[in-house]
């Protein structure tokens, strides 16, 4: 079964409060970055959360995510602490890798996050790693592969997907396609018009998904995971989506318009869509919708204050840092 | 790809675990090893291109095929960029691949898995993941096989912290530092030079990969002596001895340090041996450039035993271009054995 289903009242409640959580985090992260706090870059994914929450609801506790250089939502909608998640940020002893990854390095193996990846494309062919090894070791779980449209013009993608396919492996592939690849337009960067399409070159159907529609996600995801769950091999899906903020810190946008930016913001909002869609359908009142937005406002509240109270590491810890003993 | 040089190995399938003593060669103790890995620990399993029916190509895990089956003898469509990233995920999800790239040069298309993924997850997660996998590199000249087929690429590996890399030169360190680096936790990369694998010697084979007494990092005196001090590693370590031996009718009373690991490099060995001898000689067949020499005699020069030497420290190496394909050409680029009698002699003979 799926962790939860947003077309139920309780799923619903989790996935919007989850969604909340990551705007809010990415929300900090900007307030903690313009007071000089967090001493690198960073990439946020505000106005991508129906991807993340659509697709980690729909998979089962034990299930495996890959992440990417965007990848804050990933890690919260697997199910990660923002309270670590924001230490490890802020390069302090307690984050989730001790200080030493920071933002596009956040792993939580133990929870079944493969990590965020700094190179373009280059978890998706350790997802079919991760995929390989639950079938030697007779587990029924499954892969979830997120990667960028940029990714799909790496020649990583190309392996990873044929790899897959060859073997039968259960790996979800699935684009978050935000339209930019850094500052290079998606329709520009891809031949063939759309990575989905490219699914036929591997005998795979190849599925377009309203990425900001956090059910469709949802639905998407978990009609692939049950198939690759069953043995039926791998898929590759295609979430449409827009980031709001540019691609870093160093992002002028000058490669797109304020009027497209407004566009998405103000008449394809992944939350503003949900809500009103779970107020209109009667799913949810008003009160549960501000309890969600309340209840995440409150854990980036707390998670940022312990943080920052949080020790740094010292120069000691590297010694030991680099090779595992037996 | 041209036809790879095809070598007889495993002719029938033998006890996986009998440790009776045996002559045979390097590429059959590396399939030793390989099948003691298997036996031992169902979690071990390999990847690579060809390595099934065909039994690789130089014939090393010729008969493992139907020894385990297909799923843990896992031949590979051409994709050398998937093969080492599957081998990194599958490592941090609980089994324990072993890759074999079918030619050294080859791994160039790996280079992402293998130095941004493999020797970083550990360090990059903070210690909460490891990753075990061994990455074996059949490589070397001096097989016809020319610039692309030929490379000693062992220094690229060296310099990445994160990362394991030995060099075993006999049958017996062959096997024993391979079933060490499968019960390492760590990515360890295993450089094996294609002119060894028909090498023969002696072989006590190992019951578990835990019997293996090799230790990563610890380099050998294999032969000693009071002139000088020669350090090679891999075919190199060869060409030194048999050096030694034709410089020994001379009167000439050389020394022979064996490196077996270049990363982690056991530099101690090598300064406890130039302190006593005061001469150093370094060889290998990689470009002479920033090579695994370039450290040896920085870390000589570096230490104590600076106050010993009597000479300048000499080194030969290969030559600065790529490998020729012509024999002639082929020859003048690695260093031959002649090269290293003369350029001993001529070190023995400085005047102290």
């Amino acid at each position: 079964m799926p962790r939860h289903d947003p077309t139920e009242p309780s799923g619903a409640l989790e996935a919007l409060t989850t969604m909340w959580t990551i705007r809010r985090f990415e929300e900090a992260l900007e307030d903690l970055y313009s007071r000089g706090m967090l001493h690198g870059t960073n990439h946020l994914s505000i106005g991508q959360e129906a991807v993340a929450v659509g697709a980690c609801g729909a998979l089962e506790d034990g299930d495996f995510i890959t992440s990417t250089h965007r990848g804050h939502g990933h890690s919260i909608a697997h199910g990660a602490d923002p309270e670590p998640m924001f230490a490890e940020l802020l390069g302090r002893e307690t984050g989730y890798c001790g200080g030493r990854g920071g933002s596009m390095h956040i792993a939580d193996v133990g929870s079944g996050n493969l990590g965020a990846n700094g190179i373009v494309a280059g978890s998706m062919t350790l997802a079919v790693g991760a995929a390989l090894s639950q079938r030697l070791l007779g587990s029924s779980a499954v892969v979830l592969c997120f990667f960028g449209d940029g990714a799909a013009n790496e020649g990583s993608f190309h392996e990873a997907l044929n790899l897959a396919a060859v073997w039968e492996l259960p790996v979800v592939f699935l684009c978050e396609n935000n339209q930019y690849g850094m500052s290079m337009a998606s329709d520009l960067s891809t031949a063939g018009g759309s990575v989905a399409g490219r699914g036929a070159a591997y005998g795979l159907e190849g599925v377009r998904l309203d990425g900001n529609d956090v059910i469709a996600v949802a639905e998407g995801v978990a009609t692939a995971a049950a198939a690759a769950r069953e043995g039926r091999g791998p898929a590759l899906l295609e979430a449409i989506t827009y980031r709001y903020r540019g691609h870093s810190k160093s992002d002028r946008n000058l490669y797109r318009t304020q009027d497209e930016i407004e566009e998405w913001r103000t008449e394809r909002d992944p939350i503003a869509r949900f809500e009103a869609r779970l107020l209109e359908e009667g799913r949810l009142d008003r009160e549960a919708i501000d309890g969600a937005r309340q209840t995440a406002r409150e854990r980036i509240r707390d998670a940022v204050k312990a943080a920052v109270q949080a020790p740094e590491p010292t120069v000691d810890v590297l010694e030991e840092a680099v090779y595992a003993r037996r | 790809m041209p036809a790879a040089d095809s070598t007889d190995t495993v002719d029938t399938i033998e006890d996986p675990v009998s440790t009776e003593v045996r002559t045979t060669t390097y590429a059959k103790a590396v399939a030793a090893a390989l099948r003691t890995a298997m036996h031992a620990d169902e979690r071990v399993f390999m990847a690579g291109e060809d390595i099934g029916i065909y039994g690789g190509a130089f014939g090393v895990t010729d008969g493992l095929l139907q020894e385990f089956g297909e799923e843990r003898i896992r031949d590979t469509p051409i994709s050398e960029d998937a093969i080492v990233g599957m081998a990194v995920g599958a490592a941090i999800t609980g089994t324990r691949p072993i890759v074999e790239m079918q030619f050294s040069d080859f791994v160039v298309n790996a280079m992402d898995p293998l130095v941004n993924q493999a020797a970083k997850l550990y360090f990059m997660y903070g210690g909460n993941v490891e990753v075990p996998m061994v990455l074996r590199l059949p490589g070397g000249g001096g097989t016809g096989a020319a610039a692309q087929h030929s490379q000693s690429l062992e220094a690229w590996f060296a310099h990445v912290p994160g990362l394991k890399v030995v060099a075993p030169s006999t049958v017996q360190d062959a096997h024993d530092l391979l079933l060490a680096a499968l019960v390492d936790p760590n990515p360890v990369v295993v450089v094996e030079h294609k002119l060894l694998y028909k090498q023969e010697g002696a072989l006590t084979p190992r019951a578990t990969p835990e019997d293996s007494p090799a230790v990563i990092g610890e380099a050998a005196v294999v032969r000693e002596g009071t002139d000088l001090t020669v350090v090679g590693y891999s075919l190199n370590t060869h060409k030194a001895l048999d050096a030694a031996e034709e410089l020994a009718a001379e009167g000439i009373d050389v020394e022979v340090v064996d490196l077996r690991t270049l990363r982690p490099l056991d530099t101690e060995t090598v300064i406890e041996s130039v302190c006593r001898t005061g001469k150093l000689l370094v060889t290998h067949e990689a470009p002479t450039a920033v090579g695994v020499g370039a450290e040896v005699v920085a870390a000589v020069a570096g230490s104590r035993a600076f106050d010993h030497l009597l000479a300048p420290i000499v080194r030969v190496c290969g030559r600065e271009n790529p490998m020729p394909y012509a024999p002639a050409l082929e020859a003048a680029t690695i260093p031959q054995t002649a090269d290293l009698v003369a350029a001993m002699r001529a070190l023995a003979a400085e005047d102290v």
